[in-house]
């Protein structure tokens, strides 16, 4: 009787198994490379007024239960932004310059 | 105001035609002029479930593409007068629904009706997603079982983005609705319950559909089962979800079917 009783309560199952699954599928479906989007736009926005080298840049995002974090790494050179296009390549072969290299960090909630 | 209503789940063979008729019947009972549109091309079925599939000459696809007026596409219902149909195309393809003739049809629709209840079809595609284009409320149908709850969550998610409310960052009302419970075996453990469908779709509940025999009874007749048996357990909780929808504050029983002492002995026997 026993086990024909547990046999039949399949429902806590069926609950549990679809609980996971949407916890996965609704940051899933909702954006598919949220990270990968965000990169590519933060870095064309900072990228109008600044130059800077694509491998310095580091983004990182932690995922808590009320709220997740957004962290956005990206080495700068020390130049003046009028000049930015024209020093770049100079400014990142001056070992000076990159060890006064900024970083911008980014927060979201 | 016109109310744009759609009715939708993602999955199939849930109960959204039959839902979709029997609200349609509810509503205009209640005195509210009434249109459900068919949405799925190329497999229509509301004409049917409705009773009025030898009545079809224009569809939907008609009027879009200006081979027919809406008004010669309208089919009115030969029990209530409040009640339209507007039925989907048979012969072409669900790429025959397009968004700029869905929206002049809504748009026309409006200013004719009190509810446009849009019936969707299954899957994610083109027809699901213009059906739930223009609307301003959704009741999601929905078993208790696992294929059907994720699809609803799905369906969730496409409602607060693709309509034309979400993207203008209004709200949509959702509702759900659950269709063919069991209460016992629900009880038993055997069926997920109302409490863990709400828990995992975290959407408001607008009624249970108990499962019944009466809802095959009345399609096989082509009648909404709300006209058909209006006393009926399904009808009566489809009167209930109609009463909430037009935002009345009634709780949220299931209804069984109610049979006598006598009448529990009589049939047995009988069987």
């Amino acid at each position: 009787m026993s086990m024909f009783h547990f046999r039949s309560r399949s429902a806590p199952i069926a609950r549990e198994r679809l609980q996971i699954l949407l916890a996965h599928e609704r940051t899933a479906s909702s954006h598919p490379d949220l990270l990968g989007v965000l990169r590519e736009e933060i870095l064309a926005i900072i990228g109008r007024h600044v130059t800077f080298e694509p491998d310095k840049v580091h983004i990182k995002m932690n995922r808590g239960k009320s709220v997740s974090t957004l962290a956005v790494d990206i080495e700068i050179p020390n130049v003046t932004p009028r000049t930015a296009g024209v020093m770049d390549r100079n400014a990142r072969l001056t070992p000076n310059r990159s060890c006064n290299d900024s970083v911008v960090g980014l927060g979201v909630a | 105001m016109a109310q744009v209503l759609v009715v939708t789940s993602g999955k199939g063979g849930v109960g959204k035609t039959t839902s979709t008729a029997a609200l349609g019947a509810a509503l205009a009972l209640a005195g509210e002029k009434v249109v459900v549109i068919d949405f799925d091309v190329g497999l229509r079925n509301l004409d049917l479930v409705l009773g009025a599939e030898r009545r079809v000459v224009f569809d939907l696809i008609n009027v879009i593409h200006g081979v027919a007026r809406l008004q010669q596409a309208l089919i009115r219902d030969k029990r209530l007068e409040n009640l339209h149909l507007l039925a989907a195309s048979q012969t072409r393809d669900k790429d025959a629904l397009t968004e700029d003739g869905v929206a002049r049809v809504i748009e026309e629709l409006r200013g004719k009706f009190d509810w446009i209840i849009c019936d969707s079809p299954a899957g994610i595609e083109r027809g699901a997603t213009l059906a739930m284009r223009h609307a301003d409320t959704a009741i999601i149908v929905t078993n208790p079982e696992i294929s059907s709850v994720r699809d609803s969550d799905r369906i969730i998610g496409l409602l607060d983005s693709k309509t034309i409310k979400a993207e203008r960052g209004e709200r949509i009302d959702k509702h759900l609705l659950i269709t063919r419970y069991h209460q016992a075996r629900a009880a038993r453990g055997e069926m997920l319950s109302i409490d863990d469908v709400l828990e995992i779709l975290l959407c408001p509940l607008i009624g249970i559909i108990p499962e019944s025999k009466e809802v095959l009874r009345a399609s096989n007749v082509g009648s909404p089962v709300t006209l058909n048996n209006a006393h009926s357990a399904p009808a009566r909780a489809y009167f209930d979800a109609v009463r909430r929808l037009k935002g009345e504050q009634i709780p949220m029983l299931i209804p069984s079917e109610s049979r006598g002492f006598l009448n529990t002995l009589f049939m047995r026997k009988a069987a």
